[in-house]
């Protein structure tokens, strides 16, 4: 029996993860994982996309807006007519329109549908990226298994793995380029390269002996990781795909994320997360989804069509959230303010129905009036579908944290 | 009668069934036209005050115009649609529906001698239609971004289409030829944080020799998803495209929805935005405004009256407001 195998099953029987191990609903060998490897793509819709432009539109109503809905591949499902690519690819995906986050604040917000835990002063939880590279890591692999492509930023490591270390913080590709530093310094040979990783190696070592602790081994894993990133460094160059793959997801930074996501997850890195910015819309909300819809559309539906095509799609868990909706009344300036009583998330792939629709929202879309669920709801039904028990701990440090909020449960009428 | 605008008030006010959109007065200057967020149309007989509601479009209705001799509304909606309209009736019925474009159409100009009709919008192309009888005439392409606002030079030998990028195609109506371009780049803003384009030209309007135009709509956007911005015009020689001035009104978050040349010689623009709704007035020569009058909502468009006394405005609150531009009328005993 493969270690993990043996692990997973003696996770199992006690009901406890062990290490870092054993966190999946049917442990497997390895050769079965690097086949069947989990993975997950989050589109992130930051600034809070607007439900009724998008998965859940009310037209016709006093707070419907212009936009019509139009049908989509999948027979009674309708969704805005700002997404024409993504309907044609309902039928790989499902929408949860019955969200009650009862949340308006933009950090509160994004803490909640990244970690499915309300935040508080005297804890902080891993975001679902850092959980998923933790629940699917088997220890092939030295790259970083959290990858966040970003429109803009610092391109350093997050700080949003919590208790699981720094191994699974996020990496930042900063306006989708190859991580900073990623190429050694021309004047920097081979052979001195070797004898600096070799004397730095055989010093970790003899330190190790003596006081090995939590955070050498973060030190360790850190300089594994960047060589292992050096050395594969080609898999964060885009121009390796062709030059219709780029005409196809467009000439713009979020088709050129997407591509580059749909690179990633073919290569193997477990978590993927692309932001797409900005749904804000306080003023012009309509403007500005035709604007921003009009962009996400085509490579959206594009990265689906290749994840189904590729083989991938079956293995990979895509989400599109936002950290809340928008409201149903339009103020004065053609605005939707901040609104988390009613909103939509959408998501096919990998352990999830694919064409379905749970919940519902009333006629105006104020209310939830079928199967309420909040951000713990979600975050379990997205570690069930890539394999992982969400009702296990990691065990960390000898301490016990549960994988996903205890007093919530996956939506299992969701889950394939 | 001379107008004053320093004694501009609002002299009367409709309550319509959902919060308005656009609205023009009919050329005879008997009922004002007012399109809304519940997709309808509401017409309001000044003399009597008699709403009469057309119903007919799928979606919100951006442009309306009447055909020369008054007696057919067309109106655009962002159901991609026209339809021709009678202007009287109780019950009135569409003429004629024609699918015009794909998404929304914006911006609707009948020519001065009646016999065209532009429409533009989402699509990027402008197209000229048979006021008549709604068949195409021609399409104009060459726009990049969505197109804002549409406005037949007096002459009606030239056709100007404005866009979200500031850009406005000057069109030879018989060729189709684009003949020129007027850069207003200061009324588009990109803002990098947000990853949005925002501005674009909403009104143009020629000043009574046709010598100048105007372009208006918004500068300073330094939050566009929060409405952080304020009004400008930009006063352009008609001859030579130099910009003659440019006419902010600082201190207001806003944007430009319509302006027009006063017969009388001022500039003056429906301004409506986070700070509320404003009738703004300039002097051609004069960057600040000379007077600017607060009501009571936002405003979303205004249109000159035949009279050149009356200003109608359309609200958010649902509401039609009747400015006047001369002192109130003392109250009869």
């Amino acid at each position: 029996m493969a270690r993990r195998q043996f692990l997973g099953g003696l996770a199992a029987g006690t009901g406890i993860a062990v290490g870092g191990l054993g966190y999946f609903a049917q442990p497997a060998s390895a050769a079965e994982m690097l086949k069947k490897q989990k993975r997950m793509i989050v589109i992130r819709m930051a600034g809070g996309l607007s439900q009724l432009e998008s998965w859940d539109p009310k037209p016709k109503t006093e707070t419907g807006g212009p936009y019509r809905a139009i049908p989509t591949s999948v027979p009674g499902t309708h969704i805005s007519e700002l997404l024409p690519h993504t309907a044609k690819v309902m039928h790989h995906l499902s929408l949860v329109r019955s969200i009650n986050t009862n949340n308006g604040d933009h950090g509160k917000g994004t803490y909640m549908m990244l970690t499915g835990r309300r935040r508080t002063p005297a804890s902080e939880f891993p975001e679902i990226g850092a959980t998923v590279a933790k629940g699917v890591d088997f220890g092939s692999s030295a790259l970083p298994g959290h990858i966040k492509i970003t429109a803009s930023g610092s391109g350093n490591r997050g700080r949003d793995s919590a208790y699981l270390g720094p191994k699974y913080s996020s990496m930042s590709l900063n306006g989708g380029k190859p991580p900073a530093n990623s190429a050694r310094p021309s004047s920097l040979k081979d052979e001195a390269a070797e004898r600096r990783t070799a004397f730095r190696m055989l010093a970790n070592d003899q330190f190790a002996l003596q006081r090995r602790t939590a955070e050498t081994d973060a030190y360790v894993q850190s300089f594994a990781q960047a060589e292992e990133l050096m050395a594969k460094k080609e898999i964060f160059d885009l121009s390796k795909e062709p030059k219709k793959d780029h005409d196809r997801y467009g000439d713009h930074a979020f088709g050129r994320h997407c591509l580059m996501a749909r690179r990633l997850v073919e290569n193997d890195i477990p978590f993927v997360q692309v932001s797409h910015s900005n749904y804000d819309t306080h003023n012009e909300n309509f403007n500005f989804h035709h604007e921003q819809l009009g962009e996400f559309d085509r490579p959206f539906a594009t990265l689906i069509n290749d994840l189904v095509d590729r083989g991938l799609y079956e293995h990979t868990l895509v989400v599109v959230l936002s950290e809340f909706g928008r409201t149903p009344r339009i103020n004065s300036r053609y605005g939707r303010d901040h609104w988390g009583k009613a909103w939509s998330v959408c998501m096919g792939g990998t352990g999830v129905q694919h064409g379905a629709v749970i919940g519902a929202t009333n006629k105006g879309g104020t209310e939830v009036t079928d199967r309420e669920v909040d951000c713990g709801h979600l975050f379990h039904t997205y570690l069930r579908a890539v394999g992982i028990n969400s009702n296990k701990h990691f065990e960390i440090g000898g301490r016990r944290h549960p994988i996903a909020d205890p007093a919530a449960s996956p939506i299992t009428e969701l889950l394939a | 009668m001379k107008t004053d605008p320093k004694k501009v008030h609002t002299a009367k006010e409709f309550k319509c069934k959902a919060p308005l959109i656009n609205g023009r007065f009919h050329p005879s200057g008997t009922s004002f036209f007012a399109t809304a967020e519940d997709r309808t149309i509401t017409r309001i007989d000044l003399a009597d005050e008699k709403q009469t509601i057309y119903e007919g479009h799928e979606s919100w209705v951006g442009g309306i115009e009447f055909t020369k001799d008054g007696g057919t509304l067309i109106t655009s909606g962002f159901d991609d649609t026209l339809i021709w309209w009678p202007t009287t009736g109780d019950s009135p019925k569409p003429i004629r529906t024609a699918k015009a474009h794909d998404g929304w159409i914006r911006s609707l100009a009948v020519s001065p001698d009646g016999a065209l009709l532009a429409s533009a919008g989402n699509d990027r192309v402008v197209r000229l239609w048979k006021a008549a009888d709604g068949s195409k005439v021609r399409e104009l392409k060459g726009h990049k971004r969505e197109v804002y606002s549409l406005l037949f030079h007096p002459s009606g030998e030239h056709l100007l289409s404005a866009d979200l990028m500031g850009q406005v195609h000057q069109w030879e109506v018989a060729t189709g030829k684009l003949v020129r371009s007027f850069d207003g780049k200061d009324l588009h803003t990109y803002n990098k944080g947000q990853d949005v384009d925002y501005g674009g030209v909403r009104s143009m309007a020629f000043n009574a020799d046709q010598t100048q135009l105007i372009c208006g709509g918004l500068h300073k956007g330094t939050n566009p998803l929060g409405a952080i911005n304020e009004p400008l015009i930009l006063r352009y020689d008609w001859e030579n495209q130099e910009i003659l001035k440019k006419h902010p009104a600082a201190g207001i978050r806003g944007v430009v929805w319509r302006n027009v040349f006063h017969p009388d010689g001022y500039i003056m623009a429906g301004s409506g935005g986070s700070s509320g709704g404003y009738l703004l007035f300039w002097k051609p020569d004069e960057e600040k405004p000379f007077h600017k009058f607060k009501l009571r909502d936002t405003v979303r468009e205004m249109d000159l009256h035949p009279d050149g006394m009356q200003v109608g405005t359309v609200h958010w609150d649902r509401k039609v407001r009747i400015n006047r531009l001369a002192a109130k009328e003392a109250k009869k005993k």
